[in-house]
């Protein structure tokens, strides 16, 4: 998912087990922050005000069965429930997934194809009427009927699906989704066992709508739902205004907990500096863009106790083509890799506090990461370093030369804006500098993701991004190498890199049947996997980046969700 | 009476020696030429300057480099220590010479050196742009003032058609356009990030501006006696155009250079500040303005240097540019001697 138009990032959102090791030390916080993994009861006292939002655009549709931004899914969270929910608290615990709209987490067959929910009863959307099976069952029916961007990667294993992918228009699910009115039952018949189908249910494209909800982009206008907040109006070029949804009666705190403002108001139009200025003069509370890099070192003096670091299962990284010259060669990939000085690009980024060198293709904490490093200096595929040290700029002069591409011309691709366009130049740098002649391709933010993904522009390398959608290692290594993944001609293909390897392919889909009965050998797979994809570098991992929350003054009760980030809904502003 | 001599004193005089003369006695011709060139100077000595004095490569990203400044080893991007610890700076000005005098950019280059390799480029389109303007603007105008008729309507409406376009709106589509894909035809092939393409872009967009005033001061001097004469007397048109109407629309011409030198460099600094000029690692002050964007609060110098620069010689090409206008108006001489 695009994190926002700004950054031009994908958000996927991933899960990391309470054991991973996103601690204490790795965060910097101030002192309105909440305790981790507890959200605190509700303080009748803190209630009300207006939260002010402010950013440089607005994230196109509304519609929670389309958008596919970090940007509304944030608010998605306080404005609707899906079946299912990630833990609504601060640190790693908001990976857990926990009932919301259904009493309890499914009951779920031992071949694990069919999961049994049953429906709360009593619960209203927002225009007031209640929540039944029968839109469940419309709501399921809608993801396909809507054509929403995930129906076919994470929605394909429900019964029926391939028919409703075929014909979205005549989508039925009578065979998938089967609902009880009269016991408020809905049982999920799926395809095949899927270890990751409870994060899918979780996620915002999976939320519960009235059955007569438009079968086509709600686009501007909003959708009733079940949370703690209801869209009141939508202008992508000025405000998006949420207010209190009166039918609201807290079910399960920690699935859809009370808020604290009486309204949330986004203001779209402001440059990240003018954001920074009206978060410091009081005028706003939070800005969704990253803060320019030299105001940085400023806020993080001046006003230390209004900014919160957070690490993020994410990466940004150097997708190569494969299947275009120079880097169709395994050598000319591998001297990209040893070339690349992480500690630059973590420079670039603002620095170690706010990024952290990565050689893996799934990040720190991630499940299925391990510790190696084929591309440092000292360290080979043969025998890898456990961490990345530092580049090696003459193994990859020598690499190129073995490889043949020495003097070829390479396209870089980047989003325009400020910090992709440095990383580009420097990319461009090191690249002349290990003999090609590399020239820098920045275009606009809007189109980049969908322009290095088509094979049809030919592009070589770009630089790229990807935030975890749920937390299970498929999420980055088959979803982004898998040979699915992989359509040429189209703006839809993710595995940027059009990497292949049919013998490992065959070895990640046999990962994820093993996580359904076995998650540790799973995911002990899934790092060897790791390893031996990375060995044929069919892309270059730059660094694992963190999320910088710039606040007012005036704000408490900050909560740092890892799925969704802050939590927008419980922040006090009175 | 005292005020009138000089008037009779230049009348006697022949246009070139007045004009001369006048722009000898002219304070802004010195001090507009003594900037031009001081300025060119500089940017010419870029190679020098970077391999003798800052002995670095502003072209080569430097993020992990280091100076040394005092005796210690300084890096050139510096992670800030205070707070929390976020944000890295580039170092700021050493104000001594070698490296670094000017700072740094984002990339860890020397500014200094930059400044000068993207002077001697934004100087480079600007005066080769120009000079295509004037040569293509005076030669189309030249001939659809003299040809008349057909080609006449020819050349001025494809002139009225460039000139329908806001010229940076057709500099920005034409850069745009030919940034992703290059240009190719016949035997003629520019890459994508050749300076050839901004010269080539902005060369076109200003040719009305010089073409058409041209070809109104032809069709003025094809009625004029000396003209007919020369026609009546059975010169061929090339002797016609080279000896009678040329040295003719020369003065006009030499007024254009200037201002279409300066408009060029102007247009050149705002299509690289879009990204869509010179493109990287090359420099140009228009680039280095869009690298200093984002150091306004940290480093400003950065950006402010460039921009001064521009704005230093585009005043003095159009002081250059007055002076001479002045001097080779014989009337606007008389009106003000008067």
């Amino acid at each position: 998912m695009r994190r926002s138009k700004s950054v031009a990032a994908l958000l996927s959102l991933a899960f990391i087990l309470s054991a991973c090791s996103s601690g204490a030390d790795d965060e910097a916080g101030s002192s309105a922050q909440a305790q981790e993994g507890v959200l605190a009861a509700y303080d009748e006292s803190k209630a009300g005000g207006t939260l002010r939002l402010v950013a440089k655009g607005a994230a196109g549709t509304l519609d929670p069965h389309i958008n596919y931004t970090l940007q509304f899914w944030q608010l998605y969270q306080a404005a609707y429930d899906g079946l299912l929910a990630f833990r609504k608290v601060d640190g790693p615990k908001s990976f857990e997934i926990v009932p919301d709209l259904a009493e309890a987490l499914p009951e779920v067959s031992a071949d694990g194809k069919t999961l049994t929910f049953t429906l709360r009863s009593g619960i209203k959307f927002s225009d007031g009427r209640d929540v039944t099976v029968a839109d469940v069952k419309a709501s399921f029916e809608r993801i396909f009927k809507v054509s929403s961007p995930t129906a076919g990667g994470f929605y394909n294993g429900i019964v029926g699906a391939d028919k409703c992918l075929a014909n979205p228009a005549t989508c039925n699910l009578d065979k998938g989704i089967v609902v009880d009115a009269a016991t408020n039952k809905i049982v999920m018949n799926l395809t095949g066992a899927d270890a990751t189908i409870k994060y899918k249910l979780a996620l915002p494209h999976a939320v519960i709508l009235p059955a007569d909800a438009p079968s086509k982009d709600a686009g501007s206008d909003p959708i009733p739902g079940t949370g703690a907040y209801t869209f009141a109006s939508y202008d992508p070029n000025n405000e998006l205004k949420m207010v209190r949804n009166t039918h609201f009666v807290e079910w399960n705190r920690e699935a859809q907990p009370a808020g604290y403002p009486d309204e949330i108001v986004y203001s779209f139009g402001l440059t990240a500096e003018a954001q920074v200025n009206a978060i410091k003069n009081d005028q706003a509370d939070w800005m969704l863009d990253p803060i320019p890099a030299d105001r940085l070192t400023e806020l993080g003096t001046e006003n230390a106790d209004q900014i919160n670091v957070h690490t993020l299962t994410a990466m940004w990284y150097l997708p190569m083509n494969n299947n275009l010259a120079p880097f169709d060669n395994v050598k000319a990939r591998q001297a990209v890799n040893y070339a690349l000085d992480r500690n630059a690009m973590v420079k670039i980024f603002g620095g170690e506090q706010l990024a952290s060198p990565a050689c893996t293709f799934l990040p720190p904490g991630f499940p299925g990461h391990a510790d190696f490093c084929q591309y440092t200096k000292g360290a080979d595929t043969a025998s890898p370093a456990k961490e990345w040290t530092e580049p090696d700029l003459e193994k990859a002069k020598a690499l190129v030369k073995e490889s043949g591409t020495l003097g070829q011309k390479v396209g870089i691709v980047v989003s325009d804006d400020e910090v992709n366009k440095q990383m580009g130049e420097y990319v461009q740098s090191v690249l002349n500098q290990i003999g090609y002649k590399a020239t820098l391709k920045p275009i606009s933010s809007n189109i980049q993701f969908t322009y290095i993904q088509n094979t049809n522009n030919k592009v070589q390398i770009s630089i790229s991004q990807w935030y975890q959608d749920f937390p299970a290692a498929m999420d980055f290594s088959y979803i982004l190498l898998g040979c699915e993944s992989f359509t040429p001609g189209s703006d839809s293909s993710i595995n940027m890199a059009g990497y292949c390897n049919k013998d490992i392919n065959k070895r990640m889909i046999a990962a994820m049947e093993l996580a359904v009965t076995d998650e540790d050998a799973a995911n002990k797979e899934w790092g060897v996997i790791d390893k031996d994809i990375m060995d044929e570098a069919p892309v270059a991992v730059a660094f694992t980046p963190k999320q910088v929350d710039f606040l007012s003054k005036r704000v408490k009760n900050y909560n740092f969700s890892k799925q969704f980030y802050m939590l927008v809904s419980q922040l006090q502003v009175k | 009476m005292t005020d009138r001599e000089p008037a009779v004193q230049v009348l006697s005089e022949s246009p070139g020696r007045i004009a001369r003369e006048t722009l000898a006695h002219d304070r802004r011709t010195w001090i507009a030429s003594a900037l031009l060139l001081f300025i060119v100077v500089l940017t010419l000595a870029a190679p020098l300057y970077a391999t003798y004095v800052s002995k670095t490569d502003p072209f080569v990203s430097s993020i992990n480099g280091t100076t040394v400044i005092d005796g210690q080893e300084v890096s050139v991007l510096q992670q800030s220590t205070e707070g929390l610890r976020i944000g890295v700076n580039p170092i700021g000005p050493t104000w001594r010479i070698g490296s670094y005098a000017l700072g740094a950019d984002n990339q860890g280059r020397d500014v200094a050196a930059r400044l000068l390799y993207g002077g001697t480029n934004t100087l480079l389109i600007g005066f080769t742009a120009g000079f295509l303007t004037i040569t293509i603007g005076t030669l189309l105008g030249i001939i659809a003032g003299y040809s008349g008729k057909f080609v006449d309507s020819f050349i001025s409406r494809i002139l009225d058609v460039i000139w329908a376009f806001p010229v940076y709106l057709l500099s920005i589509s034409l850069s745009v356009v030919l940034l992703t894909s290059g240009f190719k035809w016949g035997p003629i092939s520019l890459e994508s990030g050749s300076l050839y393409l901004p010269i080539f872009i902005i060369g076109l967009v200003y040719v009305p501006y010089v073409a058409r005033p041209i070809r109104g001061q032809v069709i003025a001097l094809r009625e004029r006696e000396f003209v007919k004469a020369a026609i009546g007397s059975g010169a061929k048109n090339s002797q016609i155009i080279f000896r009678e109407i040329l040295p003719n629309v020369i003065p006009s011409v030499i007024v254009f250079i200037p201002m279409m030198v300066a408009l060029a460099m102007l247009t050149e600094s705002a299509l690289s500040f879009l990204s869509i000029g010179v493109q990287p690692p090359d420099a140009s002050w228009g680039t280095i303005i869009k690298d200093g964007l984002g150091l306004l609060y940290t480093r400003p110098l950065v950006a402010l240097l460039p921009g001064l620069l521009i704005v230093i010689t585009a005043v003095s090409l159009n002081l250059l540019g007055d002076a001479v206008r002045d001097a080779l108006d014989p009337k606007a001489r008389m009106r003000g001697a008067v």
